[in-house]
């Protein structure tokens, strides 16, 4: 540096200023350059510090970290998925959001990360070696490589209403406990939208602004939420509006009916964020397409399309916190030059142990090549289905899983063979499947108990997949629940319909089959109509209803795994009762044609539907005679035990109120009741408690942050001690029988209490107890574990309280009526 | 499915009942001893024996209710056998003693097991007959929703009654402040209450609409129904509290008589042995 040159320095520095004054121009040169101080961009910079690689960590706020900065005031920030470890100089685990930054900023300025806070990139030019990188302020950096960690966040997508700079417009929400007595239109119908709206109403008047006509885009916890919230009147809804354009003071909305002018105090928009696509363009990277959500493509080593220019973070499609640290590591190690490898590979190391010592790569590509389900995964993708997955190497005959059994793992053969018996009287009729098929899938849609045993052969290796990692990928990649589908298709139709029939002879009923599904109380067919198909039911159930003097009678319950409407092709007549969805039904539609045909062409097929046939037409009978039983059946479908798989009905002619149900579950399960005996309603004599009825497809397990929510092999859905008490579970059960609890105190032995009174004695106190802890959330887990079964029904002296499965309903509303 | 605890298990104690039952009265009928028979045969013994072992089984019953974590059997198992071979046990003790009853400790814990029993069978009897009483009386509500119903009634009364003068609005606040569901063992069992501030109120606003034809008319006639509503609401949640109170008052003379019997029962046995 020339003499004049550190002058100038000096006077900058002394001056406080971040511009070289002056006309000549200096631009500051550093090897890596990131753009971004979230958390890829500041583990990146603590890597880089921690090398000693000259580096800049550019922030164009005042703070790290801007979008978790942005969070809700004391936001509890989740450190998910929970078995990726972190590799980052910097620490981070879940808690709340200010001990998080909080821990950042010192982390950050003890590894003597070269941080310039309010530096905005405008633009990035040049290429591998030598970047320039343009700040708003016109200063200049050069840098051999550059890391854009910048996050979707920045750009947050705006009303694009006139007006809208009002300076009461928001985007943001940090802490709703800031406003009161306000009058606030929250705009949106995200989860942001939600949990915003629904925090402000506590202490203000808030109108939340729809769109559409619903909640869509929600998660289930929050639609749950929003409809409690609207129905108690906490906070009014406007469906189908949209802005038109603010004034001070004043929203104008587009409303069905015309405009409307609703005075204002603030608005809150949370429309979501998109990535901040010119600049990215302008940089010379390219979006695969127009979608305004699409990402850049990234390399294994993130670098983009450009070379030299990486991208890790959210805009480089992974949104979780730890994984971007991780990524913010591994991008200073690949522009380095060093190839190292994966932050997960001794997780998928173990997954592969008892493969013996093999590469990880090499397992990875026989996977892909030997099991086309999986072949359309990216190895991103299938490195993370891997690790939730399970490696088996059974000998050969050995069990798999048993018919009956509740598990809804899936399971892929990557080699060997399994054998699959179909039929349960006859062990020796087996399906035999080969490596690349798939077995498992029928538990997993329908909800329901195994339909077949499996043994496996030979040099079997199979992937176990539990369901919710199952279910991530089918919602994600197309193409496996496409494959998935056809081949249950096939599988369900052998195993509920035609038992022992070869696949060929059913290509003409799998040809013309659909997928069709149907709300509550949809209509599957009506009374009267033709009968052109058979609807195989492959996840709820329905009831099958005749009218009958201007009534609707239910004369049957049908659950998942059975057909209808076969009565009207075998008889060549048209419908004679009409068929109702009895809660979310999944059905394969099979063309009556082709039906009729392969009833014709099998003799033994068409004498099994006939025999089930006369059975139903009997159970008709005797059910048209008894009015009353039908309307039982309809009460405990309302109740939810159509999609039960095991449920609490108590005989309130039997019962005596003694409550001995109540303090046997508390007794039993840390002195906390799971279970309401006297709230639920009661129809006919039968009561159905507040209490859980393990559904097939639960609802408390679909959006459980903690993954703390399983189902047993018997069937029992529990959850276990992750659980971290976030409620979602709570609000997404339409039955409310799950609770937030503090842990009750312990309680004295039965000595303690009988001589010196030191607390309750056993059954008693039902009460809410003190804090203890943090709230956790409460349900029955059908005394999972305890001899005898379920302590409710074994502590109910007058046999009042039984537990049903949906097969036993029929019987149980025949006996009483 | 459900089954109540008398035909459990296919009468399954019932059975085993009768046949204890049974075979002590042909023993009896049977053993032909030197003396008039007494609870000192060897007769005598077993079946005083098997007696006292039954009665410690039967007062078991209530340890075991309150194991919640034990075992596989069900506790309507325990029930039904407690009913069954608690009535079998009258014959058996009775055959005990021989007949012989005189004013002394051995036929007060005579009695006093006859007074278990006899409550016992009272308890059989509540326990299948007001649980339908019971569940037809509330209508599918619980009796907090009762209550809560109650509650509204009360408040829209007020609501009406500040328009319509003191003493209506006096009445109304006395029905609202002083009417009493349950109190005292007797009020409960009797379901009633001949005092109710309600019913009270009710007949003199009645009273009062006819003396004051000024009054307007449509709030006072609205007062009237809503005030009979309420004393329909209080029969029911009154009724609801007698049939629980029916269902639980056996219990205290049915437990602690037992506990008597126990104490009259180890007095007997001792006295027995070393007095004799």
């Amino acid at each position: 540096m020339s003499f004049r040159t550190l002058q100038k320095a000096k006077a900058c520095v002394a001056g406080g200023r971040d511009q070289w004054p002056g006309d000549e121009f200096v631009a500051e040169h550093f090897k890596i350059a990131i753009v971004g101080s979230g958390p890829a961009g500041m583990s990146a910079g603590g890597h880089a510090a921690e090398l000693g690689v000259s580096h800049v960590l550019l922030e164009q706020t005042t703070h790290l970290s801007d979008t978790i900065f942005k969070y809700q005031k004391g936001k509890f920030v989740m450190a998910t998925p929970d078995v990726l470890p972190l590799r980052s100089t910097m620490t981070f685990k879940a808690g709340t959001r200010e001990e998080i930054l909080g821990n950042w900023d010192r982390q950050t300025e003890g590894a003597k990360v070269n941080v310039r806070y309010k530096a905005e990139v405008a633009a990035i030019t040049g290429s591998k070696g030598a970047f320039e990188l343009k700040l708003k302020s016109g200063d200049i950096i050069t840098a051999e490589a550059v890391v854009m960690a910048i996050g979707l966040q920045g750009n947050l997508r705006k009303m694009g209403v006139p007006g809208e700079d009002w300076e009461r417009v928001q985007y943001q929400l940090n802490d709703p406990a800031e406003y009161s007595d306000e009058t606030i239109v929250v705009v949106g119908a995200g989860d942001a939208a939600i949990e915003n709206a629904v925090a402000l109403a506590r202490q203000n008047k808030v109108i939340i602004l729809n769109r559409g006509g619903e909640f869509a885009r929600a998660k289930q916890g929050n639609l749950a939420l929003i409809a409690s919230s609207i129905e108690k009147g906490v906070l009014d809804c406007m469906f189908n509006t949209s802005p038109k354009a603010v004034e001070p003071g004043v929203f104008v909305l587009k409303t069905p009916d015309g405009e409307a002018r609703v005075p204002v105090d603030r608005i809150i928009a949370r429309l979501g964020a998109v990535p901040p696509r010119a600049f990215v363009e302008s940089c010379g990277i390219v979006f695969p397409s127009s979608d305004p959500g699409a990402l850049p493509q990234v390399s294994g080593t993130y670098e983009s399309n450009v070379p030299g220019l990486y991208i890790i973070g959210a805009l480089g499609g992974y949104p979780l916190i730890k994984q971007a640290m991780n990524q913010g590591f591994e991008v200073v190690e690949f522009i380095l030059g060093n190839d190292i490898e994966p932050a997960d590979e001794p997780l998928l190391r173990k997954v592969f142990d008892k493969l013996g010592s093999v590469k990880v790569s090499d397992v990875l590509t026989t996977i892909q090549q030997n099991v086309p389900i999986l072949s359309g995964l990216t190895t991103l993708q299938l490195r993370e289905f891997m690790i939730d997955s399970i490696i088996h190497t059974p000998t050969a005959g050995g069990v798999v899983f048993e018919r009956n059994d509740f598990t809804d793992s899936f399971y892929s053969i990557v080699q060997g063979s399994v054998d699959i018996r179909v039929n349960a009287d006859d062990p020796k009729q087996i399906v035999r499947l080969q490596k690349g098929e798939f077995f498992g899938e029928m538990g997993l849609i329908s909800g329901r108990r195994r339909t077949a045993t499996v043994i496996a052969g030979q040099g079997c290796v199979l992937i176990e997949t539990p369901r919710r990692s199952m279910i991530k990928l089918i919602n994600s990649v197309a193409a496996v629940k496409r494959e998935m589908d056809r081949t249950a298709m096939v599988r369900q139709i052998q195993t509920y319909m035609a038992p022992g029939v070869p696949k060929a002879d059913l290509a003409g009923v799998v040809e013309g089959a659909t997928l069709e599904t149907f709300g509550p109380g949809a209509v599957l067919f009506e009374e009267g109509a033709p009968g052109d198909c058979v609807h195989l039911i492959r996840s709820g159930s329905v009831t099958i209803s005749r009218r009958i003097g201007g009534r609707d009678i239910v004369t049957a319950y049908v659950p998942a795994g059975n057909y209808v409407g076969e009565m009207a092709l075998v008889r060549d007549a048209p419908r004679s009762a009409t068929v109702r969805a009895a809660v979310e039904t999944e059905t394969l539609r099979l063309d009556g044609q082709a039906f009729k045909d392969l009833l014709a062409s099998n003799a033994g097929l068409r004498q099994a539907v006939e025999a089930k046939l006369e059975d139903r037409m009997a159970q008709n009978v005797v059910m048209e005679d008894k009015p009353e039983a039908g309307s039982l059946i309809q009460f405990l479908i309302d109740q939810g035990v159509g999609e039960a798989t095991d449920v609490l009905l108590i005989d309130e002619s039997l019962c005596v109120r003694c409550d001995n149900c109540e303090k046997a579950c508390a007794e039993t399960h840390g002195g906390i009741s799971r279970l309401d005996r006297e709230a639920g309603p009661t129809y006919a004599s039968i009561h159905v408690p507040t209490s859980c009825r393990h559904c097939e497809h639960p609802h408390c397990m679909q959006d459980c942050p903690a993954d703390a929510i399983h189902r047993s092999p018997n069937g029992e859905v529990f959850i276990d001690d992750k659980c971290i008490g976030c409620g979602n579970c709570e609000r997404n059960c339409p039955y409310h029988v799950i609770h937030m609890s503090y842990k009750a105190p312990k309680k004295p032995g039965l000595l303690q209490w009988l001589l010196f009174g030191t607390g309750p004695g056993p059954g008693e106190d039902k009460s809410e107890h003190e804090h203890h802890g943090a709230k956790t959330a409460v349900k029955c887990d059908m005394c999972k574990g305890i001899e005898g079964g379920a302590s409710c029904v074994r502590a109910c002296p007058t046999g009042a309280a039984i537990r049903v499965r949906p097969e036993e309903f029929f019987t149980l509303v025949s006996q009483r009526n | 499915m459900h089954q109540s605890i008398l035909v459990y298990r296919s009468y399954r104690y019932l059975k085993w009942a009768a046949l204890l039952t049974l075979a002590s009265v042909v023993a009896y009928a049977l053993h032909n001893p030197h003396f008039p028979p007494n609870g000192g045969t060897w007769l005598g013994y077993t079946l005083g024996t098997i007696g006292a072992l039954m009665i410690l089984w039967l007062m078991w019953f209530g340890v075991r209710k309150r194991r919640y974590n034990e075992g596989k059997v069900k506790l309507e198992d325990w029930l039904s056998a407690h009913v069954y071979l608690g009535i079998s046990l009258i014959i058996v003790a009775t055959l005990h003693t021989g007949f012989q009853f005189h004013w002394n400790l051995h036929t007060l814990a005579f009695g006093l097991m006859v007074v278990v029993i006899v409550s016992g069978m009272f308890g059989v009897f509540a326990y299948l007959r007001y649980p339908q009483l019971m569940t037809a009386n509330r209508r599918g509500q619980t009796l907090r929703q009762l209550m809560m119903t109650i509650a509204e009634v009360d408040t829209e009364c007020r609501e009406i009654a500040v328009k319509l003068g003191d003493t209506v609005n006096r009445l109304v606040l006395d029905s609202t402040e002083n009417t009493r569901i349950g109190g005292s063992i007797w009020r409960q069992l009797s379901g009633k209450d001949p005092d109710c501030a309600t019913e009270r109120a009710l007949s003199k606003v009645r009273t009062e609409v006819r003396a004051d034809a000024s009054a307007s008319v449509k709030d006072e006639s609205r007062l009237i129904v809503l005030l009979g509503r309420k004393s329909e609401l209080l029969k029911r949640a009154r009724r609801d509290v007698q049939l629980k109170a029916l269902m639980d008052i056996w219990l205290y003379a049915h437990v602690p008589l037992s506990f008597a019997l126990l104490a009259a029962l180890t007095a007997h046995v001792i006295s027995v042995f070393f007095y004799l």
